[in-house]
């Protein structure tokens, strides 16, 4: 047996990145990120590494993001779903006449009753889950291919918001509303040390009890350095984020307008930061939710496992038609909060809102390695390729670069980003 | 004789006018192992497969424990204390061995998240006992030899306590060392009082591990016989012309 071989793994000397065990495949994402982005540094002469562009960069990331980690269990469980962006239109349309017409109007609630915001967004989310649910159902149940019936779902949803709109761009929305947006919902400087520092904090007791965990069950550990070195890049990382976020100063002139709606005089001299945007901050909630659910939970295990071998999950007692409805129901749930935040940043539902979102979404996944073949993909990796594409994309119109070439540069970078991950899993022996 | 702990009565089954299994009646008693011989698609496996759930009978019986069981999905096998090792083996390869060991069985915490670091310490004492070469328990089972993967589908069987095991061609896929390792592994459980449900092609095995033997041909029962009552030339004969000699004789 082959066994021989991994006995000597101790004695061969590891190198720095392996005593981390940090996987190879997410450093070198966060290395291509980090490339994209001193390129174009100095292609913008230094504007695209400004705490502006920055806070601009990630606010612009949040929706296709939110998506992206939906349709990483999509894709692991060998399904795709066109209607992403269908979705988000018919939920930002439903959650813009709910704020504007259907409760002020049909229910006789006040324009501008604080419960206004909630029940919409409520209205949104639920539709969400049950439009996914019922997608699901029909690929779990009646076994048409998931391609055909999201496909048939772009088509039916994107064009069931223009009927409810009748076409027409509905705002302004609530304000409560559009502080999940981005710039017009920050956490201010102080706020945003605070959820930086109990991210930190966090994060720190996340490694240290999973180190306990492992010592517990007499499991090999890395070295204590490994642990101290792997926290400080995180809690840099985390602090260094918030303190770019906070040292974008808001315009004198809006913050200006700000005292005044108040009624009040702007005091000399005064300045404020915008710190982390709510969006962002959602963005990292899920996030983190949908990590858990990946790594810790039943539904989770359930997921990969199917998308692994569908057969064994079935002969394992997995009832696999249920949880096709689940997956879709819980990525048409995300899509509306996409839509929140992406009507909220426009501050209207407009009748084209996440045209094309459904390609994005799919191609964050996939350059953030989850195999269309099935039972691979992660959470932070869809995140970051849909960071990757925002900063191409963003950083390619700074500079200057025609529209349609940076569609070009895009697909490009699509097809090759997943050529180097099949030579990448070839080389390392198949993960 | 005591209560079988299996009872198939007059199980059959169609696939769109095909009767892959046509009236088969089987039994199977603690401490037995019953060898289930025929040719590919004589219906040895669609008839496991009725037992562990993975096909739903067009009619006939299953009793349990002198009890008529009604087994719908691996789901409810299981709960009938029946594991079976199939000839695939049913791992997902993406997932690490405790996560198949464990795979519809999680073992959680109390906040009802799966206990990882639980199943795989769990996992390494059941594999220090079946193979103790077994090492890798953090790689996916892709990366596995085909031995070792065939413990982890054996552990996932054992492990849970079954009563009644079905082992579908266990050892085809397995080398000389580890085939003798099965072998061992079924005498074992023989002794712990399981029951198993054992498919093979090799006649000459099956005359060594099992008790008695059921052969099948084009869907139907060929007979069953006690190993010591026949020799393995009435086994061939049976497999090949679907006619049990003694009762011809």
């Amino acid at each position: 047996m082959s066994d021989t071989t991994d006995t000597q793994a101790p004695n061969k000397k590891r190198n720095f990145v392996q005593t981390l065990e940090i996987d190879t495949r997410l450093l070198g994402m966060i290395g291509a990120f980090i490339l994209v982005c001193l390129v174009f540094n100095v292609l913008t002469d230094g504007r695209f590494l400004t705490p502006r562009n920055i806070f601009n960069l990630t606010i612009q990331t949040v929706s296709v993001a939110i998506m992206a980690t939906g349709m990483v269990f999509v894709i692991v469980t060998r399904h795709i779903d066109l209607a992403v962006g269908a979705l988000l239109a018919t939920t930002s349309a439903l959650m813009a006449m709910t704020q504007t017409l259907y409760l002020p109007q049909w229910l006789g609630l006040e324009l501008g009753h604080p419960a206004i915001p909630w029940i919409a967004m409520a209205v949104g989310l639920l539709a969400g889950a049950a439009i996914g649910a019922f997608q699901g159902y029909l690929v779990g149940y009646l076994m048409i291919p998931a391609f055909i019936v999201t496909l048939g779902g772009l088509l039916v949803w994107r064009n069931v918001g223009w009927y409810l709109t009748d076409g027409a761009t509905i705002g302004p929305l609530d304000p409560t509303f559009m502080r999940l947006g981005g710039i017009n919902g920050t956490l201010g400087e102080t706020w945003s040390w605070v959820i930086g520092i109990v991210a930190t904090l966090a994060a720190i007791w996340a490694l240290i009890s999973a180190r306990r965990n492992k010592v517990a069950h007499n499991f090999p550990v890395k070295p204590v350095w490994a642990e101290a070195a792997l926290a400080a890049i995180i809690a840099t990382g985390i602090l260094g984020f918030i303190a770019t976020l906070n040292s974008y100063q808001i315009p004198t002139a809006r913050l200006k307008r700000m005292f005044a709606a108040n009624g009040e005089e702007m005091p000399e001299g005064y300045t404020a930061a915008y710190g982390l945007p709510l969006s962002v901050l959602l963005l990292i909630a899920v996030a983190v939710a949908m990590t858990v659910i990946a790594k810790k939970t039943r539904f989770g295990r359930y997921i990969f496992a199917t998308g692994g071998n569908p057969d064994a999950a079935e002969l394992s007692g997995i009832n696999t038609r249920m949880l096709t409805v689940k997956i879709f129901a819980l990525m048409g749930a995300l899509c509306a909060v996409s839509a929140i935040v992406a009507s909220a940043r426009l501050t209207n539902h407009s009748n084209d809102i996440g045209t094309l979102d459904e390609l994005r979404v799919i191609a964050a996944a996939v350059i953030g390695g989850t195999a269309l073949s099935g039972g691979i993909g992660t959470i932070h990796g869809a995140i970051l390729g849909a960071l990757i594409m925002q900063s191409l994309q963003s950083g390619m119109a700074m500079v200057g670069v025609d529209a349609p070439l940076q569609n070009i540069v895009v697909g490009i970078v699509l097809v090759a980003a997943v050529l180097i991950d099949i030579i990448y899993r070839k080389r390392t022996g198949a993960k | 004789m005591s209560t079988p702990l299996v009872e198939l009565k007059n199980i059959s089954i169609a696939f769109g006018g095909v009767r892959a299994v046509d009236d088969v009646s089987i039994d199977l008693h603690p401490g037995e192992v019953v060898g289930l011989l025929g040719h590919n698609g004589a219906g040895k496996s669609t008839l496991i497969k009725i037992l562990s759930g993975a096909y739903k009978k067009d009619s006939g019986e299953i009793w349990i424990d002198g009890q008529k069981a009604d087994i719908q999905s691996p789901r409810d096998a299981r709960s009938h204390n029946i594991e079976t090792i199939y000839q695939t083996l049913a791992l997902a390869d993406n997932l690490d061995a405790a996560s198949n060991l464990f795979l519809g069985r999680e073992l959680t915490t109390s906040l009802g998240f799966v206990d990882d670091a639980k199943m795989e310490s769990e996992t390494a004492k059941i594999m220090a006992r079946l193979n103790p070469n077994f090492k890798k328990l953090k790689e996916p089972v892709s990366a596995l030899s085909g031995g070792q993967r065939q413990s982890v589908a054996i552990a996932r069987a054992v492990y849970f306590n079954a009563k009644i095991l079905i082992m579908d061609e266990p050892t085809a896929a397995l080398g000389v060392h580890e085939t003798k390792m099965v072998a061992e592994l079924i005498q074992e459980l023989k002794k712990q009082g399981l029951g198993i449900f054992l498919i093979s092609h090799d006649t000459h095995e099956m005359m060594e591990l099992c008790d008695r033997v059921s052969v099948m041909k084009n869907g139907q029962l060929v007979g069953t016989e006690r190993v010591e009552d026949v020799t393995e030339d009435d086994v061939l004969s049976m497999i090949i012309l679907g006619k049990n000699p003694k009762k011809a004789a």
